[in-house]
């Protein structure tokens, strides 16, 4: 199932790790990273490979929120509400990317264009408010920025 | 003082600017001493950790065995999640060979062979630029086999977390290196007798070692100069919430919370009031307004006010502010991070959460004050690792100072209505 690419990776990899178990979070990335979310089948798959029970991923996978087992939009928009940025206006934030995208937190657009997500803390209370699109943080965001961002990636 | 771990020089991040400003030579210097010469040295500086617990690093350092036939490994804790917290990311992008170079010293002073960086998984922007600073000086020689040919050989990896505050937590973020799910451990045993695989582990905060250079570089005497005697060095304060320039700021010590925000991040906007503020990141005691004055960042004076330094993530509240709405949202934060282990966090924080959020609906009762103290009270200390505290506390500290807010906002309705 993981690309060749991956799979050379995975073969460094296991030079720098003692055991096999803790390739369990590398090779899900690499999963997701591929398919864009983590399916039962896919878990089954990174079991087999790693010679760990099918449990024990999924005991990962359902831990970690970074982890999606069903698919996302193209666009996975996630905006953080912890204090820094709900003091500064994160609940404006999130009427507005509701409002424009037709979708309430949790959910993803019918032609899976986009997903929303309410996230903790990211680590840019500097910036705050702020919203992650993909790995692309945008910090300081109005909702004048936010029309402008959904336009150019539309 | 001039800033040390994020001076203002362009380009800085590029291992070229970096050796040019006198990068690498700290590692050289470490390598021509004897690993127990530079624990010393690091002891003596009088270093504290920067992660939140303001532990003693040179003193952590020395409870890893000389003597051992297992490997050792050393953790460098980039999981900042801490809400208020955003001072690693900086070091990571403009600062990154400090860090590493801090990570090689802290390896050759405790015999370690290999290094972790774990880097929440968020920041994978952040995860490349560590890893191409790592390449680059894996170039040089500085990283892998025989380092400058002094003997000494050590690997650092980048570790990427998947989304969980609690990895931050140091018993935490090895399980999580050994690719389980993030449950802290019972300890002891302490990661230094029974860490990664069972292996001696040290656990240091990504700026804590990127202080490591510069004390080996300019001597412990130098360091212990800087700022709060008890608590010495530059620190990375990252002040959000209502302030007109929020940021990273890189200060000694010691220097007052006023000054901060009035000085550093341009004061309130509206010249507002200060209502409340967070010092160290959404775990520490809040501190109001109207008493601020003389408290500083560093850990006597903090101690002294009823807060803690935890990791400077310094979050001013307006008089606008609904404290007790800030208090509900940290307590939802701690509701969704609690790994679920232990009773007490688990059903507590999500207990504390269902009632501070009657508060804000305006159906909290005037007994729902002590029923949070309690709850809170009964978290703290009965759970296998500090989030169970960190829970608690700033639950403990709101009621302690703003009981008349919480009062003020109580109904008195008849327990039985209150089914929610």
């Amino acid at each position: 199932m993981l690309g060749p690419n991956h799979l050379q990776r995975l073969e460094e990899l296991k030079k720098l790790y003692p055991s096999s178990q803790a390739l369990v979070l590398p090779v899900l990335w690499m999963v997701q990273e591929q398919e864009g979310f983590i399916s039962k089948e896919s878990m089954r798959y990174v079991a087999e490979l790693l010679k760990v029970p099918y449990g024990h991923v999924l005991g990962v996978v359902t831990f970690y929120t970074m982890f999606h087992q069903r698919p996302v939009g193209r666009h996975h928009i996630e905006v953080c509400t912890n204090v820094s940025c709900m003091l500064r206006g994160a609940a404006n934030i999130v009427r507005h990317l509701e409002n424009k995208l037709g979708i309430k937190l949790g959910e993803t657009s019918k032609d899976g264009t986009w997903s929303l997500a309410e996230v903790e803390c990211m680590g840019a209370c500097g910036g705050a408010p702020m919203c992650a699109i993909g790995e692309e943080y945008h910090e300081h965001l109005t909702t004048e920025e936010i029309d402008r961002l959904l336009e150019r990636l539309h | 003082m001039e800033p040390v771990i994020l001076p203002n020089i362009k380009n800085l991040h590029t291992i070229d600017v970096y050796e040019a400003h006198g990068g690498y030579k700290a590692l050289r210097k470490a390598l021509s001493m004897k690993p127990e010469e530079v624990v010393e040295e690091v002891k003596k500086s009088n270093l504290r950790g920067r992660g939140g617990a303001c532990f003693p690093t040179g003193l952590k350092w020395s409870f890893m065995p000389k003597k051992t036939d297992k490997p050792k490994y050393l953790c460098v804790n980039g999981d900042e999640s801490e809400p208020g917290t955003f001072k690693d990311r900086q070091i990571f992008e403009f600062n990154p060979h400090l860090m590493i170079e801090g990570t090689l010293i802290a390896c050759y002073a405790m015999g370690i062979k290999t290094a972790f960086i774990y880097i929440r998984g968020e920041y994978g922007r952040w995860i490349r630029m560590v890893e191409k600073a790592l390449m680059d000086a894996r170039g040089r020689g500085y990283v892998g086999e025989n380092i400058l040919d002094s003997g000494f050989s050590t690997d650092i990896v980048v570790h990427k977390g998947a989304g969980a505050y609690i990895c931050g937590e140091e018993s935490a973020l090895m399980n999580s290196i050994e690719g389980e799910r993030g449950y802290p451990r019972v300890k002891p045993p302490f990661p230094a007798q029974y860490g990664l695989w069972g292996c001696p582990t040290t656990i240091n905060n990504v700026e804590t070692i990127s202080n490591v250079p510069l004390i080996i570089a300019n001597g412990w005497e130098w360091y212990a100069k800087i700022g709060a005697a008890k608590h010495p060095g530059p620190i990375l304060v990252g002040v959000s919430g209502h302030v007109r320039k929020p940021g990273v700021y890189e200060m000694a010590t010691g220097v007052s919370l006023l000054e901060i925000i009035y000085k550093y991040a341009g004061g309130v906007p509206d010249d507002k009031k200060i209502k409340a503020v967070i010092p160290g990141g959404s775990s520490t005691p809040i501190l109001r307004g109207d008493q601020l004055e003389g408290v500083c960042m560093d850990a006597d004076s903090m101690k002294a006010a009823g807060s803690a330094v935890g990791t400077a993530g310094l979050i001013v509240m307006d008089e606008d502010t609904d404290p007790i709405a800030v208090l509900a949202r940290i307590a939802k934060f701690y509701h969704h991070e609690s790994c679920g282990q232990c009773t007490p966090c688990r059903e507590g924080t999500g207990w504390l959460e269902k009632i501070l959020n009657r508060f804000v609906r305006g159906e909290g009762r005037k007994e729902d004050v002590d029923l949070l103290m309690d709850v809170a009270n009964n978290i703290e200390g009965n759970t296998i690792c500090a989030l169970g505290d960190a829970a608690a506390w700033p639950v403990q500290s709101m009621i302690r100072r703003f009981r008349d807010e919480f009062e003020r906002r109580a109904v008195s309705r008849p327990v039985e209505n209150l089914v929610a």
